[in-house]
Formats: structure tokens, C-alpha cells, sequence
């Protein structure tokens, strides 16, 4: 079971940027919009909630258990509570509620990963998103574009074997002599990787790109950031660059990314996701590589 | 059945750079782990990895200010071995390439940190923990260990010789959360336990809810004894209602604590006339729960720290990090209000016992990390030490579990005729399993001797833990997990937090022995075996109620003021008494604590305890 039809935010419906100019600042202008929207998108007067309950609707599956075979949403009634997250209010359901009530969830700080869900029509982490920045009812579903093991839960293998996909580890052979020396690295190009290092793997920008949804091959942005963050970083030699750009120049690769920016949106680390696909695609071509 | 050589349960910065290790000395190895690698609350980790790089610095220096910072209950071999192995380990890190802060020169950058006589904090940014989980994950990877992950490993197959000293662990009992499967790991070799901290056991915590002390409790139910298990920090500055922890670099910055009438207690109540808010961890957490006992707190719960006279552009250049933690998950905006903080459970400086190279007293079974007690912090724990103890001892663990030669330890393991057994202290109720009905679980080891062979020892663990399960899953009613954890979690706080005193230790313990009467009548209401947190969660509570347990019993028994450790009725470092660490041996369900002196005797020096004066 799958919920690959839920309905995409319209939002996603940038143009595609064929020659790759000026990707910079659609880029600048999307981040921009997504603080503001942030901001403003669904402001709710705190007032609003304080004291009263929070009303959640919670998509409910299992594959197992007569009654939730058929996929159903519940509802919970939470007490509200200041600074209360999505994920706080889902916890309180499961423990008081209903325990078979079932999600990811470890570190509640938004870096485990753990907790990406489909809330009120985007992806985003329910222990970063505040109740009182969401319209009533909340609506929690799974992933979109991955199959669902049990209610919130989805299988992740396949994004794991994409993140692999893309020979995810350091391959510099050549390393100064002696144990105790260091690789020397400029400022500049830590500088330049840091964004791609702060990937937490949740899976929100493959579940929210259209082309991942539909070409299963597609490596998606985070394995091609993840691959970004590597040859980007010159520590490793050229050659194994040019080993890297084979890997992301492929037929489900770099290419098949069409610049909607669906990925840099849901991001909940603010990882210009498309920026550095567009990057990869230009380093691509100036080494010659073959054009999809 | 699955067969490996090692097994590795847990998958943080430990768990890792174990099974690199052990695959490096030509194992096959396993990792089990309830979490995937990148979910360990490694990630969390903001500060950095100490470790003599540079000129100026040596070894002897770090570890001479981790045994200060430990207010002299660190272990010297231990300690001198953190600070001798991290400065490799650490460039081993850069050498697969974790992207490490850098100097103009290129090289890597360093810090100050409260305790460091040198600035020897190598770090990434403000997310060294993060970057160092995934550069380790990535050599997992790179070599094709693998990795069994969101398997829950339930309990150790230990057999089960009368003497736990006599004991061998034969590998896990594990259970695959996705499909609800009860499996066995043979271990040829060695399990190693890198489970993490146990901050669950309080309700308010910067611990992932994963945290849940799994490998405590089963080295402990095996026999392995728990060491200074009542040595817990608690950082001052937490948010309220999630736990997540707003870094010292606020006050470092300026930041400024008030209480609900606006007075800057610090100095206006004198608890730290000279260091004010910058005072160390523990103070400054006393102090914050001193104003809200006092009914000076900010609904009678927290107190408020201010960085709005920073300015916008000081805040914005070095404390960013601190406004989005604030805005995302207090709903607070530090540039135009005060910030909610209290004291918040942090770090567990005890843990399993194990000597230096990771072995505990049970023959094959290891631990490293947070989980384990070396011991190298002590009585309290130095910012950035907690990185560097996971690649220096998770490498050691796994190097000694594939059965390379670390040379013989000077740390001892398990309980012998010739340490010191506790006798005088009262404990208001029956610790352990004793006078409850037997239920059959209680003992990993019933210490029958019966079993001896290893697959006879993995097959009976595999249908005590499957009869468990089916148990848990077919009754209808009784109590659930949520309901005793909270209860549980609820009594720590209250009584073995930053305060302690033997009146409120006792109440705990209390607590304790209902929740474990409780936990009888335990059930799993959702019938799926698909991804059954419910039954996930019942198992971690069961462990964090063996765990709280030994963290009071230690609190109970430590009469003084030592690092961390404050009682009202001695609030003196004693150290005629108590330069000895606590052990707590489960002892068949009828826990018993006894103690061995610390180890002040370094390579080539004695580290001689000097009064406290920060």
C-alpha cells in the first residue's frame, strides 16, 4: 500500500531552468519565500490554542489487524500546551490514548532524522513544526511516494540503498605520512561543503521530489547531495572527482532533476538541495562528461 | 540463527568505531541495533572531541584536568588512556573525512571548553556529534559490515555458572521490529554493548527517547556489575517542555539567568559571587531549582535566561543556532523575550563495568561508551570528553573482541572475596526482584549451571524471550508501559535530581519497588507483530526501572558531595571515605553494593586529590 496519490502543493510548480543560469537566485528568492512562509503561511493567534485542546487527524494502517487494513485517519483531542510540537501532541495521544497509535521518533532536536511525516500537506519533522504555526485539524500522514509498514511508519530501504547508491565514504588514498598529521583543507571549501554536511537522511525532499516519485531509479537529492558533499571536498584527488561525476552524470541521475525545488522546500535543514544539484550538473559538463 | 564473530548492539559513535575496529583485526562482524546508525543519539553531540594536538599540549595535561574535572574518581589508567589514544583517534576521524572547523592554516580547529587547561576541543561546527556519527557510519559502509538495523535486542545469552566472574556470553536475543521475528546471534567472538545513556529514567532530559539504559540492564541481569551509577549531570540550561539543550555558549556570550522578579540570582543570592552564570554545571543548575523552590521561579518551574542586550547582530553571528532551538521547540523568539530554561538530566558518568580495554567481568562481553564505566569521568564529566571516550574505547572493545593483544589490564572487573562490601545502610524497601513472585525473566543467568554449551545458551534465551512476548502480547488488561514510565521518570526527578537527600532517595526507591510491582501486570494492547512499538517500549521500561534502581541505590549509599553528586546530609567531598567507586551487582534479583577504591596511580605519577575550588 502506498500513498503515492496524495495531492502535491501546488507550490511545486517552478519551471524548469534549462540552461542552468541564474539558479542562484530562484534559489535565494525560494529560501526567502520559505522564511516567509514560515512566518506567515499559517500563523495562528497563539491565543487561539492556549488552554484548549489541538485536534489531530491521524492517517491509521496496518497491514495485520483487522479494522486497519483499510486505511483510515483518527482522531485525537490534545490539550494544547506552549511551545507544544506535532510530535509532542502525537506522543501524548499514543501514551494516553491509544498505544498501538505507531511513528518514528528519537531524539525530538531535529537531528536524528527520525520523524519526517506528511503534516497538513508537507513534509516536515513533527518535533521542529509548533502547533501554534498549523490550521486545525492537523493532518499527519505518512511520506508521500513510499510504502507505508504501519501508520506513520514508512519502509526506507529504498532511500538507504540510493544514499549507498552514490559510494557515500571518503576514498582519498593518499594521506599525509604519519598518524598524527592532518589533511590540510581551506576554510573556503569547508565553508563551501557545510550546507551538504548537515543532512540528516529523513527522507522529506525524496518523498516531496515528483520526478523521484516517478522514476524509482532516480537517486534523489539527498544521495546527489550526499555525493556533492564529497566532490566538492578537496581533499579528495581529481581522479576520484571524475569517478564521482560518473556516478551522478548516469541516466538516473543529476539529469533527470528538473529544478522544481520541491526538495530545497521541505528541507528541514535548509540544504539548498537543488543549488547543489545544479552545481553537480555544471561541473559535469565542463569535464566533458556524457550528456544525458 | 544468525553466527558472527562479534557482535556489536548499538550503532552511536561507540557501536561503530567498535565493528571498524574489529573488522580492521579480520572479523566478521555484526551490528544489531534498534535504531539505523544515523538515528544514534551520537547526533546530538554539539561541542567537540578533546584531544593534545597541538604544541604546548601533551597528553599529560589533558589527563591531568580529566581527573580534576572527575573530582578525583576517574580511573588513572583509564584516564591516561583517553588522553594518549584521542589525539590519533581524532585524526583518524579526519583521515576519513569529517569536516572538521579549520584554521587559516588548513588545519583543524580547537577551542576552549570549561576544565581545559589547553584549547584542546577539536570541533565541526556546533554539530561535532552529528558529523562525527555519520563520517563513522560511512566506514561501516565502505567496508560492508552489517548492519542489522531497527532489530531490538532484548537480552543477552549468557550462561549461567553460579560466579558471574565464571560467566560467557554467547551472543543476543533480538527482535526484528519491522516484521516482529525473535532471532538468535551467535557470537563467536565477543558482544560489545555501546547502548548509550540511560536519561529516560528522568522525564526531563536532552536524551533521546531512545535512550532507554537496554545495555545497562542486561550486562546488569548477566551478573556484570554497575558502577557509580548515581553520578549523573544535569546541564542548566534546558528548554521546559522538550528537554533539548540551549549550549553554555549563551552564557559564555553574556547571557544573563533571571528569576521571576527579575534579579540576577547568581550573585543577588550569592551562589556564585565570582563566576556568576559561567559558575559550573552543577551550581548553576542547584541554583536554578533553589529559586523555584523558593517560589522565585517563573511558573513555579523554570527560570529565564536573557541574551537580548547581546544585540541582534552579536546574536545572529554567534548564537543563530540558539534562536531557531528556541523558536522551533519552546515557541520562544530570543531576540524579543527571555528564554525558558531548567535543569535537565544530561549525561550518566557511570555505567557497565569494564576495564580499559573494554572487557567486563562476564568472558566475552564488552561495552564502550556511554553505556559503559571505565572510568574515566568520574564524578563528573568534562565538556568534550564524552566523543573522544567513544572512538578511544570503541576502538579498544572491538580491537580486544576480535581477539587482538591490548596487553593485560590494570583495571579489575566483577566482584571478588577481597573489596569492600556495603553493610550499614537500610533500605526502607526490598531493591531488586526479590519477594516478588518469580515470573522467570527476572535473571539473564539463574546461576544453575545447567547450561553450558553456546547454542544451548542462545536457544533457551530465545524461548525465554519468545514465552516473554507472548505473555506481554495475550493479556488482555492490566497496566501499560506509558503509565509506569511516567511514574517512574516522574520519582527520579523529584527526588535524585540535582538535590538529594536520604529521606527523598528513599521515597524513590519507593516508587521504584511499586513501579516494579507494577510491571507484573504489564501489557502490550496492540496486537500487530509489524513495527509493535508498544511492545518495544514495554521491554525499555522494564530496563529503565533496573536501571533507575541502581542510580538511587548508589545515591542512597554515597554519603558526601562529589562532582555531581550533592547530599544535604554531607555536603563535603569526603575523601577519607569515599575515594572508592559504588558497584552494584544484581545478584540473582537481590541487588548487593560493594566497592573498590579508585586508581590514583598514573604511569608515572599519582594524581593527589586537591580541594575543589570552581
Amino acid at each position: 500500500m502506498s500513498t503515492q496519490q496524495q495531492e502535491q502543493p501546488d507550490t511545486q510548480e517552478a519551471p524548469a531552468d534549462p540552461e542552468m543560469k541564474g539558479a542562484e537566485s530562484p534559489q535565494q528568492e525560494r529560501l526567502e519565500k520559505k522564511e516567509q512562509g514560515l512566518a506567515e503561511a499559517e500563523s495562528v493567534d497563539e491565543s487561539d490554542v492556549e488552554g484548549e485542546s489541538v485536534h489531530l487527524k491521524v492517517f491509521r494502517y496496518d497491514p495485520e489487524v483487522s479494522g486497519k487494513q483499510e486505511p483510515r485517519f483518527d482522531e485525537f483531542h490534545v490539550p494544547f500546551e506552549k511551545g507544544m510540537t506535532v510530535l509532542d501532541a502525537l506522543i501524548f495521544a499514543r501514551d494516553e490514548f491509544d498505544s498501538s497509535l505507531t511513528f518514528r521518533h528519537s531524539c525530538r532536536q531535529a537531528i536524528c532524522g527520525s520523524d519526517a511525516f506528511f503534516i497538513n500537506g508537507s513534509q516536515r519533522l513533527g518535533c521542529k513544526t509548533q502547533i501554534s504555526a498549523l490550521q486545525q485539524p492537523i493532518r499527519v500522514e505518512p511520506l508521500p511516494h513510499q510504502e507505508v509498514v504501519k501508520d506513520l511508519v514508512v519502509d526506507m530501504d529504498h532511500f538507504y540503498d540510493q544514499m549507498h547508491a552514490v559510494e557515500p565514504y571518503f576514498q582519498q588514498e593518499d594521506l599525509p605520512e604519519g598518524e598524527l598529521e592532518e589533511q590540510r583543507q581551506d576554510r573556503e571549501n569547508r565553508e563551501k561543503v557545510k550546507m551538504s554536511t548537515r543532512c540528516i537522511w529523513c527522507g522529506a525532499c525524496m518523498s516531496s521530489c515528483n520526478i523521484a516519485a516517478g522514476d524509482n531509479q532516480y537517486l534523489g537529492p539527498a544521495a546527489i547531495n550526499k555525493a556533492y558533499k564529497f566532490a566538492m571536498d578537496e581533499r579528495e584527488d581529481e581522479e576520484i572527482k571524475e569517478h564521482r561525476l560518473r556516478i551522478l552524470e548516469q541516466e538516473h541521475g543529476v539529469w533527470r532533476c528538473q529544478t522544481q525545488f520541491s526538495c530545497t522546500e521541505v528541507c528541514p535543514k535548509d540544504i539548498p538541495l537543488t543549488e547543489h544539484i545544479q552545481e553537480l550538473k555544471r561541473e559535469a559538463v565542463k569535464k566533458n562528461l556524457k550528456f544525458w | 540463527m544468525y553466527e558472527h564473530d562479534v557482535i556489536v548492539v548499538g550503532a552511536g559513535g561507540a557501536g561503530l568505531r567498535a565493528a571498524v575496529a574489529a573488522h580492521e583485526a579480520g572479523a566478521d562482524v555484526a551490528m544489531v541495533t534498534k535504531l539505523h546508525p544515523v538515528r544514534s543519539h551520537t547526533g546530538a553531540a554539539e561541542g567537540g572531541i578533546n584531544a593534545a594536538l597541538r604544541e604546548g599540549d601533551d597528553w599529560e595535561l589533558h589527563a591531568y584536568d580529566t581527573m580534576k574535572g572527575s573530582d578525583y574518581l576517574g580511573d588513572a589508567p583509564a584516564v591516561e588512556t583517553l588522553a594518549q589514544d584521542a589525539p590519533e583517534e581524532t585524526i583518524s576521524l579526519e583521515h576519513w573525512g569529517m569536516p572538521f572547523s579549520r584554521e587559516d592554516d588548513g588545519r583543524v580547529s580547537q577551542r576552549p571548553f570549561g576544565g581545559l587547561s589547553f584549547p584542546r576541543t577539536t570541533y565541526a561546527g556546533a554539530e561535532t556529534g552529528h558529523h562525527l556519527l555519520h563520517t563513522m557510519y560511512e566506514q561501516v559502509v565502505k567496508r560492508g559490515i552489517q548492519v542489522y538495523d531497527e532489530w531490538y535486542v532484548m537480552n543477552l545469552a549468557t550462561s549461567d555458572e553460579p560466579d558471574p566472574n565464571d560467566r560467557t556470553c554467547h551472543g543476543v536475543v533480538a527482535y526484528d521490529v519491522q516484521s516482529g521475528t525473535v532471532e538468535g546471534f551467535k557470537a563467536n567472538d565477543g558482544v560489545i554493548l555501546a547502548t548509550g545513556g540511560p536519561g529516560q529514567a528522568f522525564d526531563h532530559t536532552t536524551n533521546a527517547v531512545s535512550c532507554t539504559g537496554d545495555g545497562h540492564a542486561m550486562a546488569y541481569r548477566a551478573g556484570v556489575p554497575l558502577e557509580d551509577m548515581e553520578f549523573i549531570q544535569f546541564h542548566p540550561t534546558t528548554l521546559p517542555s522538550t528537554g533539548v539543550l540551549l549550549s553554555e555558549g549563551v552564557r559564555g556570550e553574556g547571557g544573563i539567568l533571571y528569576n521571576d522578579e527579575g534579579e540576577r540570582f547568581m550573585f543577588e543570592y550569592g551562589y556564585a559571587n565570582n563566576d556568576g552564570e559561567l559558575a559550573s554545571r552543577d551550581v548553576v543548575a542547584r541554583a536554578e531549582l533553589t529559586e523555584v523552590s523558593e517560589g522565585r521561579g517563573v511558573e513555579d518551574e523554570y527560570v529565564h535566561l536573557d541574551m537580548r542586550h547581546l544585540g541582534e547582530e552579536r546574536i545572529i553571528d554567534r548564537l543563530e543556532n540558539i534562536l531557531h532551538l528556541a523558536e522551533d521547540f519552546e515557541g520562544a523568539d530570543g531576540l524579543v523575550e527571555p528564554m525558558p530554561v531548567k535543569p535537565g538530566q544530561h549525561y550518566a558518568m557511570g555505567g557497565i563495568e569494564t576495564d580499559e580495554n573494554g572487557a567486563t567481568c562476564v568472558d566475552g562481553l564488552y561495552a564502550a561508551g556511554e553505556c559503559a564505566c571505565v572510568s574515566v569521568h568520574g564524578a563528573n564529566r568534562l565538556g568534550g570528553n564524552a566523543l573522544p571516550e567513544l572512538i578511544v574505547f570503541g576502538k579498544r572493545a572491538g580491537y580486544h573482541a576480535a581477539g587482538g593483544d591490548l596487553g593485560e589490564a590494570e583495571i579489575d572487573t566483577g566482584y571478588t572475596d577481597s573489596v569492600e562490601d556495603e553493610d550499614d545502610t537500610e533500605f526502607p524497601v526490598q531493591p531488586g526482584s526479590a519477594g516478588l513472585e518469580p515470573t522467570g525473566d527476572d535473571v539473564a543467568a539463574d546461576g544453575s549451571g545447567q547450561v553450558a554449551d553456546a547454542n544451548g545458551v542462545l536457544e533457551r534465551a530465545v524461548e525465554t524471550e519468545s514465552e516473554r512476548i507472548d505473555r506481554l502480547m495475550n493479556k488482555d488488561d492490566g497496566v501499560q508501559h506509558a503509565e509506569i514510565r511516567s511514574k517512574l521518570q516522574k520519582a527520579m526527578t523529584d527526588y535524585v535530581n540535582v538535590f538529594r537527600t536520604e529521606e527523598g532517595i528513599k521515597q524513590a526507591l519507593e516508587v521504584i519497588r511499586e513501579c516494579r510491582e507494577e510491571y507484573r501486570d504489564v501489557y502490550v494492547a496492540d496486537p500487530s507483530t509489524t513495527f509493535n512499538t508498544d511492545l518495544q517500549m514495554t521491554y525499555e521500561t522494564r530496563n529503565l526501572i533496573d536501571v533507575a534502581e541502581t542510580i538511587a541505590l548508589g545515591a542512597l549509599v554515597r554519603n558526601e558531595f562529589r562532582g555531581a553528586h550533592w547530599r544535604q546530609e554531607n555536603q563535603i567531598r569526603d575523601d577519607e571515605n569515599w575515594l572508592k567507586h559504588t558497584l552494584v551487582s544484581w545478584n540473582g534479583g537481590k541487588p548487593s553494593i560493594w566497592y573498590r577504591p579508585v586508581l590514583l596511580e598514573g604511569e608515572d605519577k599519582t594524581y593527589e586529590p586537591k580541594e575543589r575550588s570552581y
